[in-house]
């Protein structure tokens, strides 16, 4: 069978990338990890980037931005900046513990590269944690993303040399969000990989908030790969803004693996960023676990936001909820696929999807496309998909109380973006991503909010 | 107040209104009777501003302004309120959202302070009592799965916050119970000032029992076509349109 891949000079250019710094990247690290480093490559090289046509990239081609000329590094670069004076993030009554990642690189101006709290709960740089824990880290890195099938995650798994670790042992829950701040900042175009790997063990609680940011005006690609692992009654949140330039490339591979009674929320709010492609791979592998998918993209000019799901039901009386929403102005295009796979045990699964979208002018595009595979027959699934613009007839009544037409379009914007925002349960954050979204439909939020640089428009 | 000669309306190229001649003063309350499809709603729609009817001969005056002129929000700046014949659902916009920018909209038209978060529920708390709205409906999304006698008494009650010089009500007694009717009705009498102004669409003379009008206006096929005092509501309860249509030299 032909495949729909095929070893490209961009494919060579990374493999012999690879080979060329093999011993920087496997410097110091215990032999599991280079193992998977070797076997990663390899998969990469036989599986080679999604082709033009492949059907899970239909509306996104992404092989062309690997070929530009990109910096990668395998190491962190010291770079002269002030984190306080450059970089500030006003979630002013959220308490949280924050974490920078600059570059792909953990960052920090303590020198702690990782925090062990009394109950166990364990959060900081992957590659410390590596090397501390190593047990505890190869019984999770590289078991939920999965890198003999998936191009990115297995380029990732070769090439990433760092990222954020949270540990949240049996029965503890972590004291307050951890906030991890992805930060690109260079004097050059680059290309950055880094990986998270968050476990919540046992009837343990957490919630994570990832925030991207670029601060720089150049070219970067982030091809980044989170790994959640969820275990029996536990519960992990996790939020993610999306705030990159109009010249950033973003791939974010989530993949989340729930046991029984667990439960997991994911929510993706991408307010800015030139082309994004948001892959989230989601396996219930435990009967009784509920996961929650959600998604808000506000884009505009020629940005590209791609959202594709995938919700395994492997087990029965899981329950799933997908709701994703997009707004389109100028000639941006989106694209959300969907799909949610009942496996044949997986009986009284109750999986739902929805994906609304509104398109603000003619050169917007939005392409949906909502999959159902359903292998057992006592099951409850539904989806759907609107594609429409805003409703004259609100916006009528809005004027004849004397609100004008570009605030009542705006508040219909808003009220439209709510139903995703709404989902988020930290009301601090919540109020916080109103705040955002409403500023960002107002166009009075910039590419990077809280950059002093103000460096690209 | 509101002058309105020679207006002629047409929707989708069609001609609906063919030369109205109104005029409104203050303190009066005018009502507009008519058989289905004379062109009372469109003469409601186009005196608010809505773009889908098409004004294309005719000129309409109010507080000696040029209100063809006006954007639909100006003209709800101005004090003109249109009561909604079917009120808009407006899903994921609260009615306190809603209303307070609405408020502080006409506020800032005035060039006065807007209001603080206490006086508005202060006000909101007085004018609820007034249409006897439940104080659940105002924690809700604008008129979103509001019965229909909620949605016409939401109308009222937007109609007392904003305080209008000239309010057009639409069919605001059509598929309400005799009881929302008389809350409605009531709702309309209590605003009724010596400076203010109603005009108010109806088909059924019921209404009129409640807010007694000072002028009865027959609209058919895009014309008046007769004006009276009410007893020519009463007149059209007993006697149906068909003899006016006669008088009128209409074929029926």
């Amino acid at each position: 069978m032909k495949t729909l891949t095929e070893k490209t000079d961009t494919v060579n250019k990374y493999v012999t990338l690879f080979h060329e710094h093999q011993e920087e990247i496997m410097d110091a690290e215990p032999a599991f990890l280079s193992e998977m480093r070797r076997e990663a490559i390899t998969n990469f090289e036989r599986l080679g980037f999604p082709k033009k046509k492949a059907e899970n990239y239909k509306y996104v081609h992404l092989e062309p931005f690997f070929n530009g000329s990109l910096e990668t590094r395998f190491a962190p670069r010291k770079l002269e900046f002030d984190i306080q004076e450059m970089f500030r993030c006003d979630i002013p009554t959220l308490d949280t513990h924050v974490l920078l990642v600059l570059n792909g690189f953990y960052y920090t101006t303590t020198g702690e590269q990782l925090v062990e709290q009394e109950n166990g709960v364990i959060f900081g740089s992957l590659n410390e944690a590596t090397a501390r824990h190593p047990e505890l880290v190869s019984q999770h890195l590289g078991k939920y993303a999965d890198y003999r099938n998936d191009p990115f995650v297995a380029l990732n798994t070769a090439c990433a040399q760092d990222g954020v670790f949270l540990y949240v042992p049996e029965k503890q829950t972590l004291d307050k969000p951890l906030q991890i701040i992805h930060l690109l900042l260079s004097d050059e175009n680059e290309m950055v990989q880094h990986r998270n790997l968050f476990i919540a063990e046992k009837h343990s609680k957490a919630e994570v908030i990832i925030c991207d940011h670029t601060l720089s005006n150049h070219l970067f690609l982030t091809n980044s790969v989170s790994e959640i692992a969820v275990a029996e009654n536990a519960s992990l949140d996790v939020v993610r803004m999306q705030n990159e330039h109009n010249q950033a490339v973003q791939i974010t591979n989530t993949w989340i693996e729930q046991h029984r009674d667990s439960t997991a929320r994911h929510s993706t709010i991408t307010l800015h960023g030139g082309k994004v492609r948001n892959n989230l791979q989601v396996k219930l592998k435990g009967e009784n676990a509920h996961c929650d998918a959600n998604g808000l993209f506000l884009i505009d000019k020629a940005q590209h936001v791609d959202n594709f799901t995938v919700i395994e039901h492997q087990q029965p009386h899981c329950t799933s909820n997908q709701h994703y929403k997009g707004v389109l102005d100028d000639a941006a295009t989106g694209a959300f696929s969907g799909k949610i796979h009942v496996f044949p045990d997986a009986q009284k699964t109750e999986a739902y999807q929805t994906n609304n979208n509104v398109l603000l002018t003619r050169d917007a595009k939005m392409h949906t496309k909502p999959q159902l595979e359903i292998y057992a027959d006592d099951v409850k699934c539904s989806h759907g998909a609107t594609v429409g613009q805003i409703d004259e007839n609100a916006l009528f009544y809005l004027q004849t109380r004397g609100i004008p037409r570009e605030e009542a379009r705006l508040m219909l914007m808003y009220a439209f973006a709510d139903e995703v925002i709404s989902g988020i349960r930290e009301e601090a954050l919540r109020d916080r991503i109103a705040n955002l979204v409403s500023r960002r439909l107002r166009g009075e939020l910039s590419r990077c909010d809280n950059c002093a640089i103000n460096c690209y428009d | 107040m509101l002058n309105i000669k020679g207006l002629r309306v047409s929707v989708e190229g069609k001609e609906i209104l063919k030369g109205i001649n109104l005029e409104v003063k203050p303190g009066e309350v005018h009502a507009i009777m008519g058989p289905n499809g004379s062109g009372k709603s469109t003469l409601a729609s186009a005196l608010a501003g809505n773009e889908s009817f098409e004004i294309t001969e005719g000129e309409v005056t109010y507080m000696g302004k040029d209100l063809l002129d006006l954007s639909p929000e100006n003209r709800a700046r101005e004090g003109i309120f249109l009561g909604f014949q079917y009120p808009v659902e407006i899903p994921g916009v609260s009615m306190v959202n809603f209303l307070r920018t609405a408020i502080n909209e006409h506020k800032k038209y005035k060039n006065e302070e807007p209001l603080s978060a206490g006086e508005f529920l202060k006000l909101m708390r007085e004018k609820k009592s007034l249409v006897e709205i439940d104080s659940d409906l105002t924690s809700r999304s604008v008129n979103e799965g509001f019965s229909g006698g909620e949605k016409k008494k939401n109308e009222i009650f937007q109609m007392a916050l904003l305080n209008p010089t000239l309010s057009i009500l639409d069919e605001t007694d059509s598929g309400l119970d005799i009881d929302a009717l008389r809350i409605v009705a009531n709702g309309v009498n209590k605003l009724r000032t010596k400076d203010n102004a109603t005009v108010v669409i109806t088909h059924y003379q019921r209404l009129l029992d409640y807010i007694i009008p000072d002028y009865v206006h027959v609209l058919y096929r895009g014309k008046i076509v007769k004006s009276g005092d009410k007893s020519l509501a009463l007149q059209l309860e007993e006697k149906g349109y068909d003899w006016l249509k006669q008088e009128a030299g209409i074929e029926v």
